[in-house]
């Protein structure tokens, strides 16, 4: 700080502390990703903050136009690379609403359990890192160990540990072996809640955590609604809604499962709204693994579904079906739909218009981190710099997703 | 027509269109309901009237989304799209304004603070502009970008391309050079309505006269 003069007042002759100007990212850990933000400090307090997103930006929606719907779909992947198949799921669900596809029901219950799964996986990943922001190295080792675990499951039903690629309009890519099914059943018995539970216990009651947590960012619930929250955000704020639960899609009917809601609306809230829908997902797995019924895992419709390779070897038809399906694609009647499920992070949309061609018109994707950041200077008005991590953990943000 | 798809199922679009339409009065231009959704084209001018009576007076409190949408051949080229979402009554409509690159849409940032962002997405990508937003800046494009990349006349590569330059020590922006074309699969049956000409064709429309 060699050569600034700090300016006088020229009445008391003290010194006048101006605010200055940080930028915190876009190339810091605890920013989560490419997020950088202007960041105005009276002395430690936050008086303004000026989010600059778009670092990301690929140019996502406007990719998806040139290409078929099939062809669309490993985009959702690489949207929110925390929970790749909750980003599918939301596209799938729109393009059968368009076509008005039946799904088969084993087709529906696989993707109701590889969308739990995940949300379990990108709460391992959020839970953990947002500890390690305000300070607590260990839980983040032991959560991943589990989203270890969780990716060699997806590995093993798609190919692919990350970008699974696994939901197809129309039910599902490839049917499961059986003993993945069985694999899954016995970790959620006994390797899952022993892991679970032991780093749970490392913060849920932390001294150092609660410190950081309570009482910091606050949101009423009008607040909440005002802001376009969604998901944990909003349910932290003691609103109950889950679109699971409201809005059922899938076999999410025949689930039996509670929505934690929060009391205060404060980022240890937040958390605790995770925590808990963690335990929720395990049940659900659990019915989905008990019910899951034998048949057909995607829909019969040729002129959607392709059929199999070995069908495809012997028949003149499907050998047709196959080639129409993986060149020209199938086409989607002309019209207009608006999906939205619920994502681990909040409700993830996905506004769909078709001409009546093969390729999507115009594929708006409603990313959960948009609304919420936008609502990062209301949040940290008045609060501490290191504040700022706490709020944003608890915010859950992926830039793949917020960018697109 | 029966549902057979499982996209997420919210309260029933009976009679919606119907008291909506007849609420809101003159500043409803068309209503209709398609694959299960509720789309409401309103007047431009009364948007901001519209969306504050569906908000406090037909319980649609949050605003999910705006997206916008370009449609070259009409004479207001852009759709700018609201998803309303109703907590209370457990429904979702879509509610659509249209415009040009200058008839501007009035703000909703007065009735709901996430508008800010989301209307300047709109801008940044369609180049719509929004009265009355206090912060209508570019959103997701590059600092200095120029154009508005979601129209439909906008080419998919983009005008400039950036790299490090080793000799300046910064990165310098160049435009496009593609060392190969950028391939764009056309698979569109010629018997459903592509729009190129088949080679060969050309003669045979010659012989028919």
């Amino acid at each position: 700080m060699s050569g600034l003069s700090l300016e006088q007042s020229p009445t008391t002759g003290d010194e006048i502390i101006t605010n200055y100007t940080i930028n915190f990212g876009p190339q810091h850990p605890a920013a989560h990703g490419v997020l950088r933000m202007v960041t105005e400090l009276d002395g430690e307090i936050v008086e303004r903050i000026d989010p600059h997103v778009g670092l990301l930006h690929r140019g996502t929606e406007k990719l998806i136009e040139h290409k078929t719907f099939l062809q669309a779909l490993p985009y959702f992947d690489r949207l929110d690379y925390c929970s790749p198949l909750s980003m599918e799921h939301s596209y799938v669900l729109a393009v059968e609403k368009l076509l008005n596809v039946e799904v088969p029901l084993r087709a529906q219950y696989l993707r109701v359990l590889f969308a739990e799964l995940t949300r379990i996986s990108n709460h391992m990943m959020n839970i953990g890192s947002a500890v390690m922001d305000v300070g607590a190295m260990t839980p983040m080792l032991w959560f991943f160990e589990i989203r270890e675990d969780l990716l060699n499951f997806f590995e093993r039903a798609s190919g692919a540990r990350m970008h699974s690629a696994y939901y197809r309009p129309g039910g599902v890519h490839q049917d499961v072996p059986l003993k993945l099914l069985v694999d899954i059943g016995e970790w959620l018995e006994k390797r899952f809640p022993e892991l679970y539970e032991d780093a749970c216990s490392l913060f849920v009651d932390n001294r150092i955590f609660k410190q950081r947590n309570v009482d910091i960012g606050i949101v009423t619930k009008e607040d909440a609604v005002r802001w376009g929250f969604s998901g944990p955000m909003l349910r932290g704020s003691g609103i109950a809604w889950d679109i699971r639960k409201s809005q059922p899609y899938d076999v999410y009917e025949r689930m039996d499962f509670d929505v934690p809601v929060g009391t205060s609306g404060d980022c240890y809230d937040r958390m605790m709204v995770r925590v808990e829908e963690v335990r929720q997902s395990v049940r659900i797995v659990k019915q989905c693994l008990a019910e899951m019924p034998d048949g057909p895992i995607a829909s019969t419709d040729r002129k959607v579904s392709p059929p199999k390779r070995g069908e495809m070897k012997q028949s003149m038809e499907s050998l047709i079906h196959h080639f129409k399906l993986y060149t020209e694609g199938f086409h989607v009647p002309a019209g207009e739909v608006y999906v939205a499920t619920e994502s681990p992070k909040g409700e993830f949309g996905v506004y769909l218009v078709s001409d009546g061609g093969n390729k999507p018109y115009r594929c708006k994707i409603r990313p959960t981190a948009f609304s919420h950041l936008q609502a990062m200077d209301y949040l940290t008005k008045g609060h501490m710099l290191p504040d700022i991590t706490a709020i944003l953990g608890a915010m859950d943000i992926v830039f793949g997703e917020c960018d697109r | 027509m029966a549902v057979l798809h499982s996209a997420p199922k919210f309260a029933s679009n009976e009679g919606v269109i119907d008291n909506l339409t007849a609420a809101l009065g003159a500043s409803v231009l068309a209503a209709h309901e398609a694959h299960g959704e509720v789309v409401i084209t309103v007047a431009r001018d009364t948007l901001e009237d519209t969306l504050r009576a569906l908000r406090d007076e037909h319980e649609y409190q949050q605003l999910m989304e705006i997206a916008g949408a370009d449609y070259p051949d009409r004479a207001e080229r852009f759709d700018v799209v609201y998803m309303l979402l109703s907590l209370t009554r457990n429904h979702r409509i879509i509610v659509k304004v249209t415009t040009d690159e200058v008839k501007p849409v009035p703000t909703v940032t007065t009735l709901w603070p996430v508008a800010g962002w989301l209307e300047r997405e709109v801008y940044d990508m369609y180049g719509v502009i929004f009265a009355g937003n206090p912060d209508l800046r570019r959103i997701l494009t590059d600092y200095g970008f120029e154009g508005h990349p979601f129209r439909k006349d906008f080419p998919l590569t983009g005008y400039q391309e950036l790299r490090w330059s080793e000799e300046d020590r910064r990165v310098v922006y160049e435009p496009v050079k593609l060392a190969q074309d950028l391939r764009q699969f056309d698979f569109m049956s010629p018997w459903e309505g592509a729009e190129y000409v088949l080679p060969g064709d050309e003669k045979a429309e010659g012989e028919k006269k």
